[in-house]
């Protein structure tokens, strides 16, 4: 081969708008850092520390033994649908309709595509809090709509406000979309806050996204399904999964339960660009669904007594960190420091090899917060506020 | 709740006092009074390791009995069960439904130490009519726990 033609040339390759506006995670050289640094314990992962309860993962197997290994109806398997409605309406006393009103899609994350896909046109704008979860404002992004973030701020738990909200309707706002219990806060909404949202949603006609993923999670606290309050199954995308309480993650599948109209606008394009779910998949959320909830009040009470300890934990270093009662997150306030989150989160790894969050990566209000996930060994835990006391000893300022 | 130290205290014997009062919220000096009460009133009964001897030298060599008891007149099973119970031997002994009255399990040395204590001992208590010894060739798990450690999974360290 002749030294011309080892040469290539580099073609500039052509990257839509689409992609190019989203905004690369915040917090890339974390991550770059992150790769490059062994042995650390992380308060950083978004995910439980359990495997599948062994039935869920059993029934998958033999499925898959007998050679269940076809596509499924675009919709989801029928007894799945009619089981998740049977379950919405024990939980919650919801009637789904599960031929018309229900979809299975993979893992909330599509969810949320699908959701604002079918309901958004260009420039139309959906009211978020800040912080929250990262796919938010990406997934709004991506459907030509305008993200809106509303503050909200650890002096009222991280709850968004009824009254904000309403101050920042448009003509242009088309829905309201809540994630809670929260990524990243671990804060829960009260009852009360939800039915002022809903009057809120009612008045101006507003479809509510309810991203409800951690609804299993909760503690000392009753979870109150955004959809369950009184006529807000007609304004409310109700979105679900299996990833967090069942200890599904990598099994990626979720739902989402919706009006008639809504799920057949999700349904069209779910059918054109994902076909089903992964069938095995399915089997399992079907055994997990079937199975009963034992080993989530399980899991459940063991995350709870980590939550304890971290808040707990976290305290007596001497950062203020308000009770979260949802998710398995602790959102402590690192201000004290004087750093950013991204240099707290960086430093912190160099120098004492603990991963966590930065919070400014879920917005602007969580800057001067760091993501600690308790969803590791309580060992791990107790290791990891050693050396984050340490740190925070070394450089406090207030 | 007495409950939760229970749960907590059989996952990891060796939690204390302040870790299981961070754990539940509890005040420390109450989760303290809780044991103690617990281990007097022998609801706790002991704190113990789950060993997996097949790592070590120590040759250890269990086996399940099942033991026939003929009914006797004035003596109950409780009384069999404790004169057979009464050996240190029997790490457990059981009551159990089925072919079988009683489930011991046996401990020792080597497989003529256990064959001995069967013949010799077992079978000559007044009331038992018959036994049936099964040798445990290999265990898989025990009180819980898988004895060849599983495999770790990995975790992505960061997920946003
Ligand atoms: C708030 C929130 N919503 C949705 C998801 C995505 O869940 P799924 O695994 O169902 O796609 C996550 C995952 O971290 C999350 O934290």
């Amino acid at each position: 081969m002749s030294k011309q033609t080892g040469i290539q040339k580099h073609r500039k390759q052509h990257i839509s708008q689409r992609a190019n506006q989203l905004s690369p995670s915040g917090i890339r050289k974390f991550f770059d850092l992150l790769s490059s640094i062994g042995g650390i314990i992380s308060l950083g992962v978004g995910e439980p520390d359990f495997t599948t309860p062994w039935h869920i993962r059993e029934a998958a197997i033999e499925s898959i033994e007998k050679g269940q290994t076809m596509y499924t109806s675009n919709s989801g398997m029928p007894e799945l649908r009619k089981e998740l409605a049977r379950y919405l309406k024990n939980e919650y006393g919801i009637d789904y309709d599960p031929t018309s009103e229900l979809l299975i899609t993979v893992g909330v994350s599509e969810a949320l595509d699908l959701a604002m896909r079918a309901t958004l046109d260009h420039g139309d704008e959906v009211i978020l809090p800040d912080p929250s979860f990262v796919a938010y404002k990406s997934c709004v992004i991506l459907a030509e709509g305008k993200p809106m973030s509303i503050p909200t701020y650890e002096a009222s738990n991280f709850e968004i406000n009824a009254a904000d909200i309403e101050a920042h309707i448009t003509p242009k706002t088309r829905a309201i979309l809540i994630g809670y219990p929260s990524n990243p806060t671990g804060a829960v909404m009260s009852r009360e806050q939800l039915v002022k949202i809903a009057a809120v949603a009612r008045k101006h006609n507003l479809t509510v996204l309810s991203d409800e993923i951690y609804c299993k999670l909760v503690y000392g606290v009753e979870h109150t399904c955004f959809a369950s309050l009184p006529e807000m199954k007609e304004h409310t995308i109700l979105l679900g999964g299996f990833s967090k309480a069942f200890a599904m993650t990598g099994w990626r599948v979720g739902y989402a339960a919706a009006p008639r109209e809504v799920i057949t606008a999700m349904t069209k394009i779910h059918q054109y660009t994902m076909m089903c779910v992964s069938t095995m998949g399915q089997v399992a959320a079907l055994e997990a669904l079937k199975g009963g909830q034992d080993s989530v009040i399980e899991m459940v009470e063991d995350y709870n007594r980590r939550r304890l300890v971290i808040v707990k934990g976290l305290r007596e270093i001497g950062l203020s960190c308000f009770e979260p009662r949802g998710a398995f997150y602790a959102f402590p306030s690192i201000k004290c420091t004087g750093m950013t989150s991204e240099e707290f989160a960086e430093n912190l790894l160099t120098e004492e090899k603990v991963a966590v969050v930065p919070g400014s990566a879920f917005g602007k209000c969580g800057e001067g917060y760091i993501r600690c996930c308790y969803a590791t060994s309580l060992s791990e835990i107790e290791e990891a506020l050693n050396r984050m006391r340490r740190f925070v000893n070394k450089y406090r300022k207030t | 709740m007495l409950k939760d130290i229970l749960k907590i205290l059989e996952s990891d014997a060796r939690a204390t006092p302040s870790q299981i009062a961070a754990m539940t919220g509890m005040p420390q000096a109450e989760v303290t009074k809780l044991i103690k009460k617990a281990q007097r009133d022998r609801t706790i009964l002991k704190y113990k390791a789950i060993i997996n001897w097949d790592k070590t030298e120590n040759e250890h060599v269990f086996a399940w009995i099942g033991v026939r008891l003929e009914p006797q007149k004035d003596v109950g099973f409780d009384s069999i069960a404790e004169r057979i119970y009464r050996f240190p031997q029997a790490r457990s002994v059981y009551l159990v439904s089925g072919t079988y009255d009683l489930l011991v399990l046996v401990t020792g040395k080597n497989n003529h130490e256990i064959a001995n204590f069967v013949s010799q001992k077992l079978s000559h208590i007044e009331g038992v009519k018959e036994t049936v010894t099964q040798f445990i060739l290999k265990r898989y798990k025990e009180d819980g726990e898988v004895m060849e450690g599983t495999e770790e999974i990995k975790r992505q360290a960061v997920v946003l």
